[in-house]
């Protein structure tokens, strides 16, 4: 599961820092130019994202960015910086809806970028609900950063936690744990142990910490 | 024979069919937008098959080892539909994509203004995504339709090298072979155009700039007609290097072009030893 990332906050600065290093000196230059682009021309985002993986290339940062994901979230922060929040919604979903997966996935890590996350507001939280019913790990991991933190219901919150703990994805990996727990989230956790343990199988280790206090 | 099938419509084969084509040498593929049996009536329609073609199809070949790339547009037969015209808006989200190899199938399908319009629309596009283009020419009015269509490409001052004018049989071969177009060939187990008569034209017109698929559409057809043609070629005395040329390396050439064939790992040349011993001896197929 190496590729399951988590989604960490960071300000646009930090990603800009870690490309600074890593992109070889045309993709830098590539870059630099589609984001001067996308301000100049908002309308052409749509066009510039799905190109940007194979011009930067899909190298490691760290345990929750690749260098592909952090150049797509710097393209939608620079267009932060000129449309008004309602704009950026809508250029952020329809990346997300036209997007393949590697797409999808960095629409969904841009929302950990500061600038991105603030001029949105709760408006993205439709792409978190699209990215939790999928059954792709990788989706449900990249959704549940700190913007699914700070926007999702407490009930949508704890629909997905439970869903990381059906589909394997390592509750390590979700922001809002252990903050987000409550007693409804040990319940259903305690539940899902139960069915687990009736049917003969195991139930993941990382879930102990979150079941309900058994009386005796 | 490794085979590259530079058009061939995999969302209408079984996945058996994937199992047969790998067994028989298929390494790679390019699978052209086209239309689906049933007429589409609206944009999603589109975008969802799209969304296959880059996505569910590709997963779908990678299970037997085949790389799967696409060719996207909006076919002659839909562009005659007003409801389906607004598909040449999102074409550039999906041109932009790492698995779109060349703005495709465009051209003729009954030669309406409607046509004319989606077609030149379309190779400007290619021209500003810097895709080759796929075109395809009609089943009926062939000759007539071949005519027009190197016109177009003509006017619109795309480089010919950059253009393969496909579904060519004797009466139509000669007039593209002229053009400086790549010359495109569907082998079908009907009439249309079949290995024999497809080894006759290589002998005269030459393995240069000449694609050999197999189609593969809602028609009858065959997705092994790319190897039943290597096969009739070496029948009829073509060197293995020859057939090697026309089923992968002309492919290799022409989609090449668009800077984003993902072949790694795929294209090793059986033929190739290396003192004396062949690097596959041993190795997994996959
Ligand atoms: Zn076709």
């Amino acid at each position: 599961m190496t590729d399951l990332r988590r989604s960490r906050a960071v300000p646009s600065s930090w990603l800009d820092e870690q490309l600074d290093g890593r992109l070889a000196p045309e993709a830098a230059a590539w870059l630099a130019g589609r984001r001067d682009e996308v301000v100049r021309r908002p309308e052409l985002l749509g066009e510039v994202f799905p190109a940007v993986a194979r011009q930067v290339g899909r190298d490691v940062v760290d345990d929750a960015w690749t260098v592909d994901e952090a150049a797509r979230a710097l393209l939608l922060a620079a267009l932060a910086t000129v449309v008004p929040a309602e704009h950026l919604s809508t250029a952020l979903a329809e990346v997300y809806r036209y997007g393949d997966a590697a797409e999808k996935r960095a629409a969904l890590r841009a929302l950990a970028v500061d600038e991105v996350a603030e001029l949105l507001g709760d408006r993205a939280v439709p792409i978190l609900a699209d990215a939790i019913r999928t059954n792709d790990q990788r989706l449900l991991a990249a959704a549940l950063g700190p913007y699914a933190t700070a926007h999702l219901d407490a009930d949508a919150f704890r629909q997905a936690v439970l869903k990381c703990v059906f589909s394997g994805v390592p509750l390590a990996l979700v922001d809002g744990l252990p903050d987000r727990a409550d007693a409804d989230l040990a319940q259903m956790m305690t539940d899902f142990a139960a069915e687990r343990t009736a049917a003969g199988r195991e139930i993941p280790v990382d879930i102990h910490d979150y079941l309900a206090k058994q009386e005796d | 024979m490794r085979i590259f099938d530079p058009h061939i419509h995999m969302t209408s084969r079984t996945t058996d069919d994937y199992a047969a084509m790998a067994a028989h040498g298929v390494r790679a593929l390019v699978e052209p937008a086209f239309w689906l049996g049933q007429p589409r009536t609206s944009v999603g329609s589109f975008v969802d098959y799209f969304d296959s073609l880059v996505g569910w199809e590709p997963f779908r070949a990678s299970q037997f080892g085949i790389r799967h790339h696409c060719t996207i547009a909006l076919n002659p037969k839909e562009a005659n539909d007003p409801r389906c015209r607004e598909v040449l808006d999102i074409l550039p989200r999906y041109l932009a994509k790492d698995g779109v190899v060349a703005v495709g199938e465009v051209g003729y399908d009954s030669m309406t203004p409607e046509e004319d319009d989606v077609f030149a629309a379309q190779l400007e596009l290619a021209e500003r995504f810097e895709l080759p283009v796929l075109v395809h020419t009609p089943h009926r009015d062939k000759a007539k339709g071949t005519t027009r269509t190197l016109e177009v490409v003509r006017e619109s001052g795309l480089d010919p090298s950059m253009v393969v004018v496909d579904h060519l049989n004797e009466l139509t071969v000669g007039e593209v072979a002229d053009s400086g177009c790549w010359r495109g060939f569907s082998i079908y187990p009907d009439t249309k155009m079949d290995p024999d008569r497809m080894v006759a034209i290589l002998t005269e017109y030459g393995t240069e700039r000449v694609l050999v698929n197999s189609a593969a559409d809602w028609g009858k057809s065959d997705p092994l007609r790319t190897y039943a043609t290597g096969q009739a070629m070496l029948a009829a005395g073509f060197s293995a290097d020859d057939v090697d040329q026309v089923l992968w390396r002309n492919p290799v050439a022409f989609y090449g072009q668009s800077g984003r064939l993902e072949l790694e790992g795929a294209d090793a040349d059986e033929g190739a030893t290396f003192e004396g011993n062949s690097i596959l001896r041993g190795a997994r197929a996959s």
